[in-house]
Order: structure tokens, then sequence, then C-alpha cells
């Protein structure tokens, strides 16, 4: 019998071009990008050349303070640009694809006998290592370090998400052996979170609980049910001097492929939903590819703006028309910009087309019903007034007004005794969502987590 | 979009930098108020917005508090007519009161607002509308024939010294409200107690009715004349003297049902309120020792403005705790130390008013208890795996 933890708090946002369950096909674009600032607590250090040629696996970027971890291209190709933007920080590195399937091929033999560093040895060597996500902060984790657990999501409950399910059907033999690489890594557990309505999956069964170390716990509830955090926070909560892991499930999957087939194969699922798409659905992509390949998916209504989002509606980025989708990201989200006025807004009885979580508008009528939201605030930026309203959708055992307040005044020691080591932004983006005042939640936090890494180092 | 074009073009000059840029706060509050902003979502965080802003939880707010107003001024017609002995009818007794009641509201919001409007252009900031509900609140809790100066006095005592000096509204500690009542009843002593005050023209009535006292429910009760309390039903509905919006205990509850329903005011604090009167008076009922202490526990919650400040005032978000098991605490004190003070206090029939202001100097306390009780669960965790 599985654990399951019932989550009570939580908020599930019901938007407009959710995803079919088929795969699309997308075109093969010619350019692929890695983006450095998609790995938080790094500094990259650039190994390639514009006209250097790569292979899928070659090494684009080192972190300078730990040579060791490299971030590999996910095509091979040349690269054909590197951009870099103030102070000549470094944005993105383009590789134009030669469509050829040129892997380096890594030496994994019997690696179910290897030993935790050989493992590590290959992962490092791969480019595999961002995968490895630290908590507390949420940084590219330390090979170093030996975490006391690891734990992967094995829902996403974002609105528009990925329905693992689906989308894991053919990769499942590639995941158990991700998960089997993953239980060699810590001496705690690896730690699957499932929701309650994968009891009955074929693919996240408890075949599972066969590997050495592995713990599936089940989650009923809302989002951000499906958050790493959140499930660690009831599984096994980190505390001051603590090291966790999170993976997400697709990078599992890939190394699962790793030491199956000695390649870094930058392969993944992604969906491209939101009202703003024209048929919402999943696609096979690599990791890097430009957001351009769907252009032809996305609405064009008279003038209407559109806003591109790598990553979900509540914590993702926004990138333009020619960007590329994060290296975390599995959702492309496409939803319509919110700039204009509206007349006495906030007095109209009804705005049936708005949602809200309180009951102040009419939302509550129809739970069901979808909703093509916008990128407008609703309001405008004032003191934080109203209380009690973040608590509503964080089930952790944490007081995020307090944790914020601490962050606004850096107050080390208060950030640490409130629990700043637990979260990260995705956490807490939904008090940023129900915010009556309309702070910028997320922002603090981050500015608290960076504070908190400035002050341990130093 | 005529109106929109016109705010577009006047906008430039208010601006900072601009001709009348130091208008700018001023112009915001105006131009938000009219139209939601065009604010959109950065490129990083959450790219979509719950459609609630604080313009619309202090709508609401000044929704529930319609009942008790219109019921207010009819109750301050009608009282005056009784003291009066005269008999009009239903929409002269309204009208009276709406007469009466009305320049107390006018003068409350414009000198409240031309506080807030002047102390959030010099510092910089955006108006906030938390003032929209206090300025409805003042006149509400006070007796109708207060003087338009003096009311006036309180506000902005209330405002300047209760919420401004601690950087605005949500810093402040005390419920602005009920500042501007502990000014005039501090000040003015004579203005706010006594039997005379609670019934418009009363005082210097030279046509009262015989035998017409003018005494509100509790200065009977502190007198000990229990047997002179009006009629319970009399009490629930408010057809009683005392402040304007206080007295009927149906008009507060139907403004408690849409705060609680909408979410917007902590239903535990209203609930821990009345349970907390509720345990204080049984208490005292158990001892006994005068008809006032023998008095049902229940009758305190229909007299004076116990319901008006358990609804309306002890919950004021940024006053009251802000932790969930914090808000039960403050709620259940504030019912204690009412009846505490209405019992056992020589000098004020009321209690709610001190009862509540005292317990907002104690919010933060209790938050700060239960915040440390979190932070010792963290810390036991570790020791513990």
């Amino acid at each position: 019998m599985l654990k399951i933890i019932k989550l009570k708090k939580g908020l599930d946002i019901k938007l407009k071009g959710e995803p079919e369950k088929i795969f699309g096909a997308a075109e093969k674009p010619a350019k692929y990008a890695l983006k450095p600032a998609d790995f938080v607590g790094i500094t990259p250090k650039l190994s390639v050349q514009e006209g250097d040629h790569v292979k899928i696996g070659s090494p684009l970027f080192l972190d300078k303070n730990r040579p060791e971890i490299k971030f590999v291209s996910p095509v091979s190709g040349t690269i054909s640009a590197i951009n870099r933007g103030e102070k000549r920080k470094l944005l993105s590195i383009v590789v134009t694809s030669d469509a050829q399937e040129d892997y380096i091929k890594h030496d994994v033999g019997e690696w179910e006998k290897m030993t935790r560093e050989q493992i590590i040895n290959i992962i490092l060597e791969s480019g595999s290592f961002p995968f490895f996500i630290q908590r507390p902060y949420g940084i590219i984790a330390n090979p170093a370090d030996i975490p006391k657990a690891v734990f992967v999501s094995c829902f996403d409950s974002s609105p528009l998400a990925v329905d693992y399910d689906f989308a894991m059907q053919y990769d499942a033999e590639y995941l158990k052996a991700g998960i089997k690489v993953l239980s060699k890594l810590t001496n705690g557990n690896v730690n699957l979170g499932i929701s309650k309505k994968m009891l009955n999956s074929t693919i996240f069964n408890t075949e599972f609980l066969d590997i050495k170390n592995v713990v599936i716990t089940a989650f009923a509830g809302k989002h951000p049910s499906g958050n790493a955090g959140v499930q660690i926070n009831h599984v096994n909560p980190v505390n001051k001097g603590d090291i966790v892991w999170t993976v997400k499930l697709q990078h599992a999957v890939m190394l699962g492929k790793l030491f199956e087939k000695g390649i870094y194969d930058a392969n993944k699922i992604v969906v491209l939903a939101g009202s703003q798409v024209e048929r919402p659905c999943y696609y096979r992509i690599v990791s890097g590819a430009p957001v351009s390949i769907f252009a032809g998916q996305i609405k064009k209504e008279n003038e209407k703006e559109n806003r591109i989002i790598s990553g979900n509606v509540l914590s993702g980025s926004r990138i333009d028309e020619d960007g590329y989708l994060g290296f975390y990201d599995e959702q492309i989200c496409v939803i319509p910009e919110g700039n204009y006025y509206e007349l006495f807004g906030w007095a109209k009885p009804f705005r049936m087309k708005k949602f809200s979580m309180s009951r102040s508008y009419f939302s509550w009528i129809m739970p069901d019903k979808k909703y093509e939201l916008d990128t407008n605030y609703n309001g405008s930026v004032r003191a934080f007034v109203m209380n009690g309203q973040y608590e509503k959708v964080l089930p952790m055992n944490i007081y995020p007004v307090y944790l914020l307040k601490a962050i606004l005044a850096s107050d080390i020691d208060k950030m640490e005794q409130l629990g700043i080591y637990e979260v990260i932004e995705e956490d807490l983006a939904l008090c940023e969502f129900v915010c009556t005042s309309k702070i910028d939640v997320q922002k603090i936090l981050r500015d608290g987590i960076d504070l908190m890494i400035k002050e341990m180092t130093s | 979009m005529r109106l929109r074009e016109i705010i577009e073009k006047i906008k430039p000059a208010f601006s900072k930098g601009g001709k009348l840029g130091m208008f700018s706060s001023t112009f915001e509050a105006f131009e938000s108020f009219i139209f939601v902003p065009n604010t959109v979502a950065k490129n990083k965080g959450s790219h979509i917005h719950d459609s609630i802003d604080l313009k619309r939880t202090m709508s609401i707010v000044i929704m529930a508090l319609m009942p008790a107003l219109i019921f207010g001024m009819w109750n301050t017609g009608y009282q005056h007519f009784l003291s009066v002995g005269e008999e009009v009818s239903f929409i002269d007794t309204f009208f009276y009161g709406f007469v009466k009641v009305l320049p107390l509201i006018i003068v409350s919001y414009v000198t409240g607002l031309a506080i807030e409007f002047a102390s959030a252009q010099i510092r910089g900031h955006e108006v906030n509308e938390g003032y929209l509900v206090t300025g409805m609140i003042i006149p509400l809790i006070m007796p109708v024939d207060v003087p338009l100066w003096i009311l006036a006095l309180s506000v902005i005592f209330a405002v300047v010294i209760g919420k401004e000096i601690f950087g605005g509204t949500g810093m402040n500690i005390w419920n602005p409200a009920l500042l501007s009542r502990a000014f005039v009843f501090f000040a003015y002593p004579s203005k706010i107690s006594g039997d005379k005050i609670w019934i418009a023209g009363l005082e210097n009535a030279q046509n009262a009715a015989d035998g017409f006292s003018g005494a509100t429910p509790l200065s009977y009760a502190a007198a000990n004349e229990i047997d002179k309390l009006p009629d319970t039903l009399d009490m629930f509905i408010g057809i009683i003297p005392g402040s304007i919006g206080e007295t009927s205990t149906i008009a507060i509850l139907l403004g408690a049902s849409i705060l609680i329903f909408t979410g917007i005011a902590s239903w535990k604090i209203m609930v821990s309120t009345v349970a907390g009167a509720l345990f204080t008076g049984l208490l005292v009922n158990m001892l006994g020792g005068s008809p006032y202490l023998e008095m049902p526990a229940w009758q305190h919650l229909i007299m004076g403005g116990f319901a008006f400040g358990a609804v309306f005032m002890a919950t004021d978000p940024v006053t009251s705790a802000q932790t969930e098991t914090g808000k039960w605490l403050y709620g259940f004190l504030i019912g204690v130390v009412v009846i505490i003070i209405r019992l056992f206090n020589p000098g004020f029939p009321e209690g709610m008013m001190m009862a509540i202001l005292l317990m907002n100097t104690f919010a933060p306390l209790i938050d700060h208890c239960v915040v440390q009780s979190n932070i010792k669960k963290r810390m036991k965790r570790k020791l513990i795996l």
C-alpha cells in the first residue's frame, strides 16, 4: 500500500487551450540554442568559438568555478552565434544543426556494477549534471555532495501541464534505468511523487519499488502538489545543512538513455498550449529548439498581441517569437497580452471572463469553467494589506508572509528559521497569482535566496 | 473611447517631471479608479493574476456596511421623532436621518482623503484604498450629534497619528477608525458619553417627550437597571439609541454574511470574538452578584458596539492577528476583554473600542508566538531525524 498524502491547500487554475493527447508533427529547425541564464548558480565560461564544429554532447560552456560541470550541445553542427548582452553577459550560444546523428559516445559498460564515483563521472562528462538541482536554493547541485535524498516528481500539477502518464508511455524502460542511476547517487531514498490519479497507472507502477531505496508517495490535492518542493516538505524536509537533489522526470529518462545507450540524447516531449494556440497538443522536439517552429500554430487575431512563455504560466519566462525553449521547460504557453485599460473593471459586478479565487467575483459559481486569462495585472500595485491569502495556496508548514518580510528586511537568521531552505519560486507562484496587492512574490524570494547564497559563501 | 483619449492627453503633465508632476499620486488614484491599468506581468514570474484587487476588496466591505448605514439613517430619524413624541411617515423618518448622517460621511471622507492624498504625494507613493472603508466606518461609530469640527479633528488624529506616521496603510498598529473614536472619547468625553447624546437633537431639546431618557441599553445595564432594558427583539433589530451604525445586529449580520461569503474578512475572528464574549459572560453569570452580572451572557452580543466591532473592526486585516492560529486567540481575547470592561469598569459602559485597540496592540505578540512555535518545530525536526 502506498502512502497517500492529502493536501488541502492549493489552487487549480483552469485555462483554455489544454493540450490534446496526441503528438503533433513539428518541423525540424535549423538552429538550436543553449541559454546560460536557464542555469541558476553558475558562472558560464565559454569553451567554443563561433564557427567551431560540435557533436551532440560536445561542451559549449562550463561553470567557471566548477569546470567539471559541462553544458553540452543538444545537436551536432556549427556554432553560428554567441550572443552577449550588457557587460558582455553571455545570453545564448546558437548551434546550426547539420541534421546528423553525430553523438559523442560514452563508455558505460556494465554501469549497474559501477561505483557512485564512476557514475557521477559519466554524468559530468556527458553534460548531464545540470539535470541535478539542489534544494536549498534551487541551484545546480554540487557533484562533491552526497544528497540525503533524491526527489523526482512524476506529475506536473500546474495549469496546461504535460501529463506524464501519456507522454512517457514509450519511455518507461529508460525511466526505470534512470531511476536506477539515481538510486546509486544517494545513501537515502529516491522518492517518486505520483498523483492520486496515477495509482492505476501502467507506467508509474510498483515495479519501481523493486529498485533499491525507491519510495513512491502519492499526493492528493491541487497545484502545487506536483512541485518537488511541496513533496520534499511532506516526505523528508530540508533542514539547515541538509542537501536534497531534485531531477525532472524527463531528465531521469535522459539519464536512463545515457546509461543504456551511452549517448546524451536531448530529445524531449513538450506541450504547446494556451488559449492562443490553434491546436494545443504534445510534440517531440530536441531541447533548445526555437519556438518559431510553432509559429503556424499560434493564433493571430486582429492585432491582439500574444505572450509566449517558456515554462508554465505561473513561473515561466517570457520569450520572443524567435526565442528558444528553456532547458528545464516542458511547456510553451501562448496567452494574450493584457495591455489594455478596462473601464471600471474593479466595479463590474460580474466580469465573467476573469477568474478569481476569492468570491468577490462570481467565478466560484462555475468551478469547471475554463478561462482565457491574459497578462493584465487586474489592478495596481499596493502596500501589503490583506492577510490569509497566501496561506490558502501553499500546502507547506511555512508562513509565507513572514518569510517574505524577513527577506525584505534582509534578516538572514529569520529567513533561515522561517524555511527559506525549503522553497523556490515555483512553490510560491500561486501566492503571487492570488495577491490582492499584486506583489512580486517570486522575485522577492529569489532575491532572498541570492542573499542567502552570498552570505553562506562569504 | 473618448474618456481614455482625454486621460492620455493630460497624462504627460501629471507624470514625474511633468508640469503637474507634484500631483502624480493623485492622478494615478483617479486614473486607476476609472480604468483598471494596462500593466502587464513581468517577463519572469506569474504571467496571470487573480482578478481581485484592493479596490474590489474595499468596495465589498463598503457594500457590507450598507445595511448598517441605511438602518442607521432610519433609526436616527426614528429615535429623534420618538424623543419628541411625533409620529411621521417612514420616508420622513429616513430622510431626517439621511440629512443628519450625510454631513458626517462627507466630512469624514473629505478630511481623511485629503490627508491620504497629500501624504501619498509627499512620499511619492500610490494612494491606498484603505481609507474608503475607514472613512465610512468612522461616522457609523459616532453619536449622531457629534459636532462636525470634532469629527474632522478626530479623523485628522486617526489618519496622521494612527496611520501615516507608521508609514501609511498596511503599516499601522491600531485600527484607524477606532482611534478616531478613542480620540473623541478622551478629548471630548461629554460629546460621546451620557444619556442625551445618542439621539439627534435631544441634548438641547426643549420639547422632549415626557419620561423619555435616551439612555442606551448599556447605560441601563451599567446602572444595574436590567429591568429597563429594551425588548430583546428591539435590540436585535436595532430600534435602540446608540452610535449610528452599531444598533442593528440584524443589519450587521447581513454585512457579516457578505464578508464571510466573499472571504474578505476572517470568519475565525468573528466566531472567536463571540465565543470569547459568551465564555466570559457565562463564567460571570455563574458567579453572579448583581443584576447586570446575572444578565444572560448572550444579551451582550446584541448590545452596544459588540456586533459592529466584531464584524467590521476586529477583522481589519492590517491590525488583526495575521496567522490563522493567532486569529483564534486574538478574537477570543477581544471577546473576553469586552465583557470584563463592560462589567467591571465603572468608567465606561462600553468595552468594544478598548478591547479591540488593546488586542490590536497585542496582535503582533500573538503572531510572534505562533510563528516562533513554527520555527521551533522546524528546528526540532532536525534533531529527530
